[in-house]
């Protein structure tokens, strides 16, 4: 069953959630936030789009196959913790560029490492419940 | 550097990614995960080399001191477990070429095996109790996946009770850490190891040692827990449950040895005698179940657990010379319990059943699966010059200097129990005639194994057999090693200064 | 404050378990799940319960205050939380996937792996 509420509102909601999810991963370092929350949220948008619009459609928007977001975000994230390394620091430690840039704030190895969780975690939330509402 | 401590983690984890990026490439996969496997193997000889030379390592992740951050450390007895870690890894990779479906190699497979090699290594290698707990969690998702994979029904089933099991068992871990937490304000092992002696309620420090015994006896499958164990290992394939049994179940028993020599020492009356108690009856409930079963896999798993029993005896009696044994009986144990779930999945090869009613006459038409069966099955009953014979020589000797007959009595019945259970798989799958041949039958297999998958079927084995004769015609070498990790086990002084350096 | 969150933990514990020991899979896994919000409530209660104190050092100041809420205990539960959402989503697909193949949601048929033939 299709709800027409759902479907209509879906089509504003699924930018206006994915706007926020980023908004949380970016203010997560120093305040409530982050990847694992920002991933959640984006996974819910894309599971309500699911629901209105069926499995087929809300893959087609989103694009990327779910495990290719898992991969990615499992690289970005080792690999910000590798970065270090070549400083001649201990694994994972935290590094800053130190402009400011609008909007973002400061970048930094730590919020790599938590944009490869958000993607992680948007992937495997959506791997589950495409493969639940497949069959 | 110390690198050398972080690339039995990243190893791993690059691998596991690379797979995934050729997800669709069977052949690359396969390429990488051998690769991997061989870079962990090299990695954990490295990382051993460099502790025995140099003493315990530990290095800070991201930076931050001691207490405070997430450390890693290895002292030699962690560097053994990698090595055994890479060994699994390589053996069960290059017999899983020929040995396993492609629906469940292009289902993640090979990415599987090494995030799950990921979590073991580290939980081998943290220093920190909750990172420890992280390192298990990653290792039993990994682990769900990979028992389920495939969607058999009794895989279903044995998942359900695997997953059940080992997730009460987090849930007790979790709890565990907490009240640790409170109680001690630190999560650190090496600064709690230094301020466990003066928490004010001994009573307290007692029961967290029974919460950590429940936790990891749990995945460690000691009696009575163990039950899991049998109903969950002979469902997957071979390489498979291969892995799980050489390797899985030592975790637990590593994290026993870890915290029950580092943290729980003030009140060895009651842990140490208990786990003594808990080890005679492993030992005793694992065997017999053996002896009643009919199913090849099913046997091997109950044995599993019964010489689980050996590996915390050695913990339970706790003298320099037991802890030698454990860590010599768990590097034999690894060996031999991987060889011979491989063994097993090959008679499935050749077979297709693991049936003993059914099966027979194996040793007239394979004689050299027979001899790759003897070693590791000779091994586990204890005859020299195998390795399985010095492990139970030591903890023996081990049990007789501290007097502890009834335990000692235990294992020697135990080990002849043991042989005479392989020595009946012996008898009815290799040496008596098949029982189609009597009644006019053929004993051609349903399935023919080509000469090149047979080779590279018998290879993993042929080294995991000549391994464990290695390991006994050259015990001395082993052993000594063995002894230095005990030596650093049990002078905890060396691995709280590795990790805590100058602070006071 | 302590006392109340004590009956709180308890009562997870006990329905856990008793959802656990139901015979049907989907209260096995609902079981799971409390037992996991139980352990997780246990730590943030172990790491001392405070009110209204920062945790570690307020803005505006350079020193660590007289009082302080420890923020340790919230990295751990959400760390936990984070491993216990994706086993939590596992399980669910598990008994979901058991469902479809065995067609019961009984766990006292599920024995054919305890048997010996």
């Amino acid at each position: 069953m299709i709800s027409l509420i759902l479907a209509t509102a879906i089509r504003y909601l699924l930018p206006l959630l994915l706007l926020l999810s980023v908004y949380i991963l970016l203010r997560g370092h120093n305040a409530p936030g982050g990847g694992f929350i920002g991933g959640l949220v984006a996974s819910s948008a894309f599971a309500l789009f699911a629901l209105a619009h069926g499995v087929d459609l809300s893959k087609r928007v989103l694009r990327i196959a779910p495990r290719n977001l898992i991969t990615a975000g499992l690289f970005t994230a080792g690999s910000s913790g590798c970065v270090p390394l070549f400083f001649n620091l201990p694994f994972m430690t935290g590094l800053w560029f130190e402009t400011h840039i609008n909007v973002i704030g400061k970048l930094g190895t730590p919020f790599f490492f938590d944009l490869g969780v958000f993607l992680v975690v948007l992937g495997v939330t959506l791997m589950i419940i495409f493969s639940l509402m497949e069959e | 550097m110390n690198l050398v401590l972080l690339f039995p983690i990243l190893i791993p984890f690059a691998t596991a990614v690379a797979c995934l990026l050729a997800w669709k490439q069977r052949h690359v996969q396969r390429v990488l995960s051998i690769t991997g496997a061989v870079l962990l193997q090299a990695s954990g000889f490295l990382l051993l080399v460099s502790v025995w030379q140099s003493g315990i390592r530990a290095v800070q992740m991201g930076n931050w001191p001691a207490p405070f951050g997430i450390t890693l450390v290895s002292d030699l007895f962690s560097a053994i477990m990698i090595v055994m870690a890479g060994l699994t890894g390589v053996t069960v990779l290059v017999y899983s070429l020929a040995d396993m479906d492609t629906g469940r190699e292009s289902f993640g497979y090979h990415p599987l095996m090494h995030i799950l090699l990921m979590g073991v290594c580290g939980a081998f290698i943290t220093g920190d109790v909750f990172n420890l707990y992280v390192w298990f969690e990653v290792m039993l998702i990994a682990s769900f996946v990979l028992l389920g994979l495939g969607g058999e029904k009794a895989q279903l089933e044995g998942t359900v009770k695997y997953v059940t099991l080992n997730l009460m068992s987090s849930a007790l871990f979790l709890a565990a850490v907490g009240i640790m937490y409170g109680a001690v304000g630190t999560l650190n092992m090496a600064d709690l190891a230094r301020h466990m002696g003066t928490v004010k309620q001994p009573g307290l420090v007692t029961t967290l040692a029974t919460l950590f015994l429940l936790a990891f006896g749990i995945k460690a499958a000691i009696f009575p827990l163990f039950f899991w164990l049998p109903a969950s290992y002979p469902t997957p394939p071979a390489p498979i449950a291969a892995i799980f049994a050489g390797l899985l179940t030592k975790v637990g028993i590593y994290a026993l040895i870890r915290v029950f020599t580092l943290l729980f020492v003030q009140d060895l009356e009651y842990t140490h005698a208990l786990l003594l108690v808990l080890a005679g009856l492993t030992m005793i409930s694992g065997i017999l179940g053996a002896l009643v079963q009919n199913e090849l896999r099913r046997i091997l798993s109950f044995v599993l657990v019964s010489h689980i029993g050996f590996m915390i005896m050695g913990l339970g009696i706790f003298t320099h010379l037991a802890i030698t044994a454990s860590v010599f009986y768990i590097v034999h144990d690894v060996i031999v319990k991987t060889g011979l779930f491989l063994v097993g999945g090959v008679v499935r090869a050749e077979r297709g059943t693991y049936e003993m009613s059914s099966l027979g006459g194996l040793y007239s038409s394979n004689p050299w699966l027979s001899a790759l069966f003897l070693l590791p099955a000779l091994s586990v009953g204890g005859i020299p010059p195998l390795s399985g014979f010095w492990g139970k020589l030591v903890l023996v000797k081990a049990g007789m200097e501290t007097g502890q007959y009834l335990i000692v009595a235990t294992a020697l019945i135990v080990a002849l129990l043991s042989l005479l259970v392989m020595m009946k798989m012996w008898a009815d799958a290799f040496w008596r005639d098949s029982p189609g041949s009597a009644a006019g039958g053929s004993v051609v297999s349903a399935n023919p194994v080509s000469f090149e998958s047979r080779l590279v079927l018998f290879c993993p084995i042929g080294v995991l057999g000549l391994l464990t004769l290695a390991a006994g015609i050259f015990a001395e070498p082993v052993l000594t090693v063995c002894s230095r990790a005990a030596d650093q086990l049990l002078n905890t002084e060396e691995y709280i200064r590795a990790v805590l350096g100058g602070i006071p | 404050m302590e006392v109340v969150m004590s009956f709180v933990i308890g009562g997870l514990y006990a329905s856990g378990l008793y959802l656990m020991m139901r015979r049907n899979i989907l209260k096995l896994v609902l079981g799971i799940a409390l037992l996991s919000h139980a352990a997780n409530l246990l730590i943030f209660t172990m790491g001392r319960l405070t009110r209204g104190h920062p945790p570690l050092i307020p803005p505006g100041e350079v020193r660590v205050l007289e009082s302080i809420a420890d923020p340790l205990p919230e990295a751990l539960i959400l760390t936990a939380i984070v491993i216990g959402f994706g086993v939590q989503a596992f399980a669910i697909v598990l008994i979901r996937r058991c469902f479809e193949t065995l067609g019961t949601d009984d766990l006292d048929e599920m024995r054919s792996t305890d048997r010996a033939p």
